[in-house]
């Protein structure tokens, strides 16, 4: 049937909208006048445009995810990898009414939801309850009387798998719910705006993120069999309890499993590259942090060493890891232990996702990204509608950067500009009692100060002036900020003790909203609580400036 | 049946893993068998099926005996189930290669035996919570026998080296996998009777725990007493003399007893590995203390040497922190005799159980009047204390404990000897 559709006019191309009108009756009032420029004198029959046709793989969920804005592209966002990260960016694309897909290769949640926060949490609750029902000195103190606790190996794991499966269904029924469209397959960027997932399914996109995290790195002459030695992966399944457990890597997640596994009745032997156990915590708080939570309990550590071979347990032989001396590279001793944790930190996930189509090289597998999270490729430009967040690009390896990155990166896309100031970043670890931070360290602050010429002071405050805490008998904790006298800002606060990791939010917003010491000192907290550590901290600040008369936020510097 | 230790002569089967006619895959874990140290899992070196269990949960059996049949196909299980019940203990020991047809492989796969002791010296290997109690008790970890598995040097060893009490226990290793909740008093495999009606059950403290834990390990120390009428006449006249200036009758006994002590070093040594005498340089004398819930050994260091003010002072000293429970280790565990008195409550005579590391523990009964006869037929009323000795027969022998009874009596009888 061709199309019997005279034209009286010789104009150029006629842009026509993309709109078939079929009808053999066509009625006048089906045309756009304006968009002609004519009156037909005559009535259409049949006509029938051709109406470029794209294959959509999927099919499109119900919901708010109607159809794309920009009908050239399948979707206007296609984040490539759903884990913490991916899944924030597509809450928030959907609420500004992006039609959005998140392509997952492995299981939905990712790291965070499989294999990292919520097993280790899980586990870290048992282990806090453990560790205090067997303080018989604690539950003396508060007249109570415990017989022997004990716990069923099998039973802690399936509270961490539960959990893990429990999250990983949530977040899968979210984006469901808000119509995302959940592809299955390894993504991989085929070029400007294009990306193949599975075996050989393409979709374009406006504009892609890439977010496909980290896996534990493992250095070498380090052999994992995930039974006797193992990463982080395999510890969260708690195949087993062994007696003696070394743990290459003193950073969070190796403290977190110290704190799980002598909580277990397992001993712990921390081997740390760097000549100071916790070498990212503010120094005053690892010093403190290691009196509480290393010294008393059953471990002991080798520092300024590399594990540079680890040999898995068989033939009625133990794990034996060899020590060097990480400066002079000498060989120092030989471990001979049950089992060894690798904690040696995670290396990007960046292998087989088509960068070299769009000329983007990675950086030791991190992929280069400016502060707007905008990639950058080989010659040092901008890759425009492509974007990394998360693991993947290294900046703050933490899950709640990660979404953060993800929102910033939505709403650049919708037309509002945004830059995520990382120093707002609150971190925690879950060690009992726990560890939280935001901004600088003290060792940071004085850095700052002296190169911009600025004075800095420290606020401090114990836990055991706090009533909460002694009721708890938690009395065991430090607090403390790091502020700048002339004008209010708070350059960093660190916090060790019960519920640190729920109390930070308070500087954390502080520092976010620019909020000076000042303006805050006067807000009341709830008596008696543990927020007012906080408190304390702020009110124990001496600033020369006064308050604001109006409540006015200063725009923190980055 | 694989050797986990070089020490290992026999083992005993724990647990089959897989059941009769499972499939196995290499590498898996068949059987659990206890050696002499510690539980281990066996795995098999071959794919196959686990035709038939020779020696089942329970049972010992010799090292390199056949403990189970594997058979490398289906078809062949009923045939090695044949030579299963003709053969009991077959005598094939070293796993061979499978054979090439059709005749099932023998004995499960056995690890090499563990290299361990066998590597010429060892280097010390010893846990973390090891070598922090062998820095808290000042104990030379590279002197110290290991125990644990693959020959470590675990925190008992160090605790026992110390010759101190293992205090609180380590968290329970979770129960076996059977996950059956705790047995009430009715469980078929424990022979407890049942509780009466209104019982309570009320769980030990770690004192406890740790007291207990001491009174079972006393059983497999070989110990004897010998009783010893001793005249407190004389002893008590001094008493009342230095009553006023502080000094306690635990003082008096006590440095009667390091005297006494210093003359008969063997009833002041112990036997700490079963094979020699661990002679101590020093005469510690802990005396036992009851406190509210439990029962504590301050020890009065140098008993022996110190002047008898100085005891009781010290003495003093020790009760105090001793009933506000802050007595430091080596105040309770350095002692090398006790001493034990029950007097007050009017106990004529008891013996003492013997605590683990020492040679010999003295129980001292009250002092009372008493009718005695003298060798020409004449009463009188004298004040008599009964002293009983209880000692380890590895190392004190009886006439070593009489002659250090005598020598004891002797020195209260004329305590002029104490105030020295």
């Amino acid at each position: 049937m061709q199309s019997a559709f005279s034209l009286s006019f010789s104009q150029s191309s006629l842009t026509l909208p993309n709109r078939p009108l079929c009808s053999s009756n066509a009625s006048p009032r089906n045309l756009r006048r304006e968009a002609f420029g004519f009156s037909p004198s005559k009535q259409l029959t049949s006509c029938r445009f051709q109406v470029k046709s794209r294959r959509i793989e999927v099919s499109a969920a119900a919901g708010g995810n109607g159809a794309p804005s920009n009908k050239s592209f399948d979707y206007d966002l296609v984040i490539i990898g759903a884990g913490v990260g991916g899944h924030g960016a597509a809450l928030h694309a959907v609420e500004k009414g992006l039609k959005t897909a998140i392509i997952e290769g492995d299981v939905v949640g990712g790291t965070c939801v499989n294999r990292g926060c919520v097993p280790s949490k899980a586990l870290l609750a048992v282990s806090g309850r453990m560790r205090e029902l067997q303080n018989e000195h604690h539950m003396k103190s508060f007249g109570l009387q415990v017989s022997a606790a004990g716990y069923d190996r099998q039973g802690v794991a399936d509270h961490a798998n539960n959990l893990a499966t429990k999250i990983r269904n949530n977040l899968t029924n979210s984006m469901k719910a808000l119509g995302v469209d959940i592809l299955t397959g390894f993504g991989s960027v085929l070029g400007p705006q294009k990306v193949k997932y599975g075996k050989d399914n393409i979709i374009t996109a406006k504009d892609i993120i890439i977010a496909t995290g980290s896996v534990p790195f493992v250095p070498k002459g380090i052999e994992v069999d995930g039974k006797t030695v193992i990463t982080s992966d395999h510890a969260l399944k708690l195949e087993s309890v062994p007696d003696w457990i070394a743990i290459v890597g003193s950073g969070y997640i190796g403290l977190e499993f110290s704190d799980v596994y002598t909580a277990l009745g397992s001993e712990v032997t921390f081997i740390e590259a760097l000549d100071q156990l916790m070498p990212g915590f503010d120094p005053e708080i690892s010093k403190l942090a290691q009196r509480v939570l290393i010294n008393p309990r059953k471990i002991d550590y080798h520092t300024g060493v590399f594990a540079s071979k680890i040999t898995p347990a068989k033939d009625g032989r133990p794990v034996m890891i060899e020590l060097i001396d990480a400066k002079t590279k000498e060989p120092k001793d030989t471990l001979e232990v049950d089992a060894a944790l690798i904690a040696t930190g995670r290396a990007p996930f960046t292998n087989g996702l088509g960068l070299e189509n769009i000329n983007v090289a990675t950086q030791r597998g991190f992929i280069p990204v400016d502060e707007r999270m905008r990639v950058i490729d080989g010659n040092g430009k901008l890759v425009p509608n492509l974007y990394c967040i998360g693991d993947a690009n290294g900046k703050l390896m933490l899950a709640h950067a990660a979404s953060a990155q993800g929102i910033s990166v939505v709403e650049q896309v919708t037309g509002r500009d945004h830059v995520l100031n990382h120093l707002t970043i609150p971190a925690a670890c879950f060690t009992h009692p726990e560890i939280s931070m935001v901004g600088l360290t003290e060792p940071q602050a004085r850095e700052k100060a002296e190169k911009e010429g600025f004075k800095v002071s420290i606020a401090k405050t114990s836990f055991k002036a706090n009533t909460k805490a002694l009721a708890e008998n938690e009395g065991e904790g430090l607090a403390k900020m790091i502020y700048r006298p002339d004008n209010g800002e708070i350059l960093g606060v660190h916090i060790f003790g019960l519920h640190a990791a729920d109390l930070i939010h308070e500087a954390s917003n502080a520092i976010a909203l620019g909020t000076r010491i000042q303006d805050i000192k006067l807000a009341v907290h709830a008596h008696p609580t543990l927020s007012e550590v906080v408190d304390e901290l702020f009110k124990a600040a001496k600033v020369e400036s006064p308050a604001s008369t109006t409540p006015q936020s200063v725009k923190a510097t980055v | 049946m694989p050797a986990l230790s070089s020490t290992m002569t026999e083992g005993k089967i724990v647990s089959w893993i897989k059941t009769e006619g499972e499939k196995l895959a290499k590498g898996e874990s068949v059987v659990v068998v206890e050696s002499d140290k510690a539980d281990m899992d066996v795995e098999t070196f071959y794919d196959g099926y686990l035709a038939a269990i020779v020696v089942g949960e329970g049972e010992t059996a010799p090292v390199g005996a056949a403990i189970g049949l594997l058979a490398e196909t289906e078809a062949e299980i009923e045939e090695a189930k044949n030579k299963a019940a003709s053969k009991p203990y077959s005598s094939a020991v070293v796993p061979s290669p499978p054979p090439a047809t059709s005749s099932p492989a023998p004995a499960i796969a056995q690890p090499s035996p563990a290299a361990a002791a066998s590597d010429g010296p060892r280097k010390t290997v010893a846990t973390p919570h090891a070598k922090k109690l062998a820095k808290q008790h000042k104990v030379d970890i590279g002197s110290v026998a290991g125990t644990g598995p693959f020959g470590r040097i675990t925190a008992s060893d160090v605790e026992a080296a110390a010759g101190i009490a293992p205090t609180v226990t380590p968290p329970p290793p979770p129960p076996p996998a059977a996950g059956a909740p705790a047995p009430t008093a009715k469980a078929t495999t424990t022979s407890s009777p049942p509780l009466l009606p209104d019982a309570s059950i009320v769980p030990f403290t770690a004192m406890q725990s740790a007291v207990s834990k001491n009174m079972i390990e006393s059983l497999s120390v070989p110990t004897f007493r010998v009783g010893y009428p001793v005249n407190t006449d004389a002893l008590d006249a001094l008493y009342e003399k230095v009553k006023p200036k502080g000094v306690t009758m635990t003082a008096l006994l006590a440095k009667a007893a390091g005297m006494a002590l210093a003359q008969h070093p063997v009833v002041n040594a112990s036997c700490k590995d079963g094979k020699s005498f661990s002679y101590n340089s020093n005469i510690n004398v802990a005396v036992a203390v009851a406190i509210n819930g439990g029962l504590i050994t301050p020890v009065l260091q140098d008993a022996d040497k110190l002047d008898l003010y100085l005891l009781s002072q010290k003495w003093k000293e020790l009760v105090g922190k001793a009933r506000s429970k802050q007595l430091q280790p080596h105040e309770y565990n350095s002692g090398t005799f006790t001493l034990s008195n029950l007097g007050m409550f009017g106990v004529d005579r008891f013996d003492a159980i013997l605590p683990p590391g020492q040679g010999a523990i003295m129980a001292v009964g009250a002092s009372k009047p008493t009718v005695v006869a003298d060798k020409d037929g004449f009463f009188s009323v004298k004040n008599k204390m009964l002293v009983n000795v209880t000692a380890d027969h590895r190392i004190v022998y009886g006439a070593d404990l009489a002659a250090f009874l005598q020598t004891f009596a002797k020195i209260v009888e004329n305590p002029d000897s104490l105030t020295l």
